[in-house]
């Protein structure tokens, strides 16, 4: 394998990690920024997504039948828990909801036990997307390039409707003030459930998506909470575009750091966030101006 | 009518007379993780341990008091003290977790309490920090690679790339193949330590051992990491020219249905497979299957060995805690895994690692063993017994 391979593989690699990264941090971001709720809950959902995804896939023999099916649930899920706990929590302050959504955390890792047991479980990638695909002289698992292509379009199509139509106009108004955006007439209630269950969504479709490359087990929402978190604080909360840099950032650290310095990797990623904390403490690029 | 009631009057009586004399004589702390990373496997040797009472019919001769170490060592070392305070049991069996071990290691040891370690593989148990009270009747790490190093050699296989979680275990796996792999003449081209937990994507760390151009990899992981590895592997093109060796611990009969394709062509070796063609492990497969509808994994074998050694300290004659811990040592019979027998300089298991590779079965994938080391026995590493 030549030097250039190598590195277009590490970057592949990086990119595909990132991608993963961003469809988890843009929910937890975007309903922060809007809700000014901190949903630690968000990492069970992408664990809900997977386990759900694995089940609608070994049911129906159809991995885009999760594929469907698995966002949707999860949207279902996240509807509940809106209308249960997140609704009433809003106002209670940030210490009060890390805590009940870091709770709900240990009640869907013991929902999941319960239902799926305790052995890690595999899914398999679609048969169009086995196998490896040539690109640039090096061949790399075609899935991996769907992941990637996936998150490239869901970004493009978050990026367009945020700046380009009017519903993304009254996200940022609502990001920016609230009130003032309730006063101009804009029912920042409903908009504030329709872009949760967007959040939700985009986690479980991170959590199928996902699957067939990392499997799913009962410790992968609070494994992937971490560096999405570190995704959101770095990018700005809140921020789509903080978001998109966060998770290329955050991806490329941890994969280029694990194939170049194996052993400082894992704390590579922390010391890129205790600058960004020191020198930029809202974020590379902050939601309000 | 009279008659048949007063028969089954007699019986009763019987059975309960019966049942009281060999009731409860000994009493049996079952500490293993019920909850945590570590929970299926201490289902399967709580199953194997209660299907070789069950299959000695001696079940009623046994009060089991059952605790869960929640895979924390200070919990395990809690519950320890719990079940030999408190439940004043005659033997603990269990111990998933070498972290757990650690932490209750000098308290059995003190509390002159025997210990049957169903699975913690730390090397320092039966070694440097060895007891004449622990009983290891699972594995060593050490012993499940070290014949791996020649075995693989013997294969012709020369270059080697090795990668395992970064944490102790992980290390002392690693460390006993490249130890015997090089004695044996083969080198090691490279190798990593992945971030133990917290390693999703495998894809930077098999790009760049295939850049070492190595003959194989040979890799410890296990669990939810196993299946995480196998699986990235096989969807690389590495897979078609890079052969993958490991610990057992990888392609396990437990993990091996949701690997899928990916594990068919890995090689490994381990102490137990459940595909071994002897006549003590196919009657007991066939009997495990019978009870509980799935085939053994290893874990559930040292369950179940777990049992069979307590079974024989007990008619040899032991009846209290010094007497079973002086009694365990001398158990030796031939069981699924084949002979076994208690080093009595170490209080490690002696037995047969077993190389197999997973192969297509039909619509499954099953273990083919390519390779037999008999009466793998550590060194002794310090111990004084």
């Amino acid at each position: 394998m030549s030097d250039a391979g190598f590195w277009i593989l590490q970057l592949l690699n990086a990119l595909q990690y990132s991608m993963l990264l961003f469809l988890l941090s843009i929910g937890l971001t975007v309903i922060f920024g809007l809700l000014h709720f901190m949903n630690l809950a968000h990492g069970a959902l992408y664990m809900m997504g997977a386990y759900i995804g694995i089940s609608v896939a070994s049911a129906t023999g159809n991995f885009w039948a999760a594929f469907v099916l698995a966002p949707l649930a999860v949207t279902a899920i996240g509807a509940v828990l809106y209308f249960t706990l997140i609704r009433r929590m809003r106002h209670a302050g940030p210490m009060n909801q890390v805590l009940v959504t870091f709770g709900l955390i240990f009640v869907f890792l013991d929902l999941v036990r319960l239902g799926w047991g305790d052995i890690a479980l595999g899914l398999d990638a679609p048969a169009a997307l086995q196998g490896t695909t040539k690109f640039l002289s090096v061949s790399y698992p075609t899935y991996r390039f769907f992941i990637i292509g996936l998150g490239l379009v869901v970004m493009a199509t978050l990026m367009t409707i945020v700046s380009r139509t009017q519903i993304g106009a009254m996200i940022r108004a609502s990001v920016e003030n609230g009130d003032m955006a309730a006063a101009m007439g804009i029912n920042v209630g409903r908009l504030f459930f329709a872009v949760f269950c967007v959040g939700c969504a985009l986690a479980g479709l991170a959590g199928v998506v996902a699957a067939p490359v990392f499997s799913a087990s009962t410790g992968m929402g609070i494994s992937i909470l971490i560096p999405t978190l570190i995704v959101v604080v770095i990018g700005g909360l809140g921020s789509l575009q903080g978001a998109v840099v966060g998770s290329l950032i955050v991806g490329s650290i941890e994969t280029i750091g694990a194939a170049v310095l194996p052993g400082a990797a894992s704390i590579l990623i922390y010391i890129l966030l205790a600058v960004i904390l020191v020198v930029r403490p809202a974020g590379l690029i902050p939601a309000r101006a | 009518m009279q008659n048949w009631i007063s028969r089954i009057a007699v019986a009763a009586v019987l059975s309960a007379a019966g049942a009281s004399v060999a009731l409860a004589e000994t009493t049996v702390g079952l500490l293993l993780p019920k909850s945590g990373v570590f929970a299926a496997l201490g289902a399967e040797i709580d199953d194997g341990f209660m299907f070789a009472l069950e299959e000695a019919g001696r079940v009623d001769e046994f009060t089991i008091v059952r605790e869960d170490t929640e895979v924390k060592p200070p919990v395990g070392l809690a519950k320890a003290r719990k079940l030999v305070l408190q439940d004043k049991v005659d033997t603990i069996v269990g111990v998933v977790s070498s972290g757990v071990l650690g932490a209750m290691r000098d308290f059995v040891h003190q509390a002159k309490v025997p210990l049957i370690v169903a699975n913690a593989g730390n090397d320092h148990a039966t070694g440097e920090s060895c007891s004449p009270y622990i009983v290891r009747v699972s594995f060593s790490n050490s012993q499940i690679n070290r014949p791996m190093g020649q075995w693989m050699y013997d294969q012709g296989v020369r270059k080697i790339y090795t990668l395992a979680p970064d944490y102790a275990a992980g290390h002392q796996m690693i460390e006993a193949f490249t130890g015997s792999f090089t004695a044996a003449g083969g080198e090691i081209v490279g190798g990593e330590y992945t971030p133990f937990g917290q390693t999703n994507d495998f894809g930077p760390y098999l790009t760049n051992a295939r850049a070492t151009n190595p003959d194989g990899i040979f890799v410890f992981y296990a669990g939810g990491e196993a299946i995480r590895f196998v699986k990235q592997y096989g969807s690389f093109d590495i897979k078609a020219d890079v052969p993958l060796y490991g610990s057992g611990f990888l392609t396990s009969p437990l993990y091996v249905g949701a690997e899928g394709d990916a594990a068919v062509g890995v090689k490994a070796s381990l102490h137990y497979v459940p595909t071994l063609d002897t006549p003590e492990n196919n009657a007991f497969v066939a009997a495990f299957k019978a009870r509980f509808d799935r085939m053994p994994s290893e874990y559930a074998v040292q369950g179940y060995d777990s049992a069979r050694l307590l079974l024989g300290a007990i008619d040899a004659g032991a009846t209290d805690r010094a007497s079973i811990a002086a009694a365990l040592p001398k158990v030796a019979y031939t069981g699924p895994r084949g002979p076994l027998e208690i080093d009595p300089a170490t209080n490690n298991v002696v037995q047969n690692i077993y190389v197999y590779d997973t192969v297509k079965d039909g619509e499954g994938l099953t273990q083919k063993v390519v390779g037999q080391i008999a009466g793998v026995r550590d060194d002794v590493n310090g111990c004084k017994l």
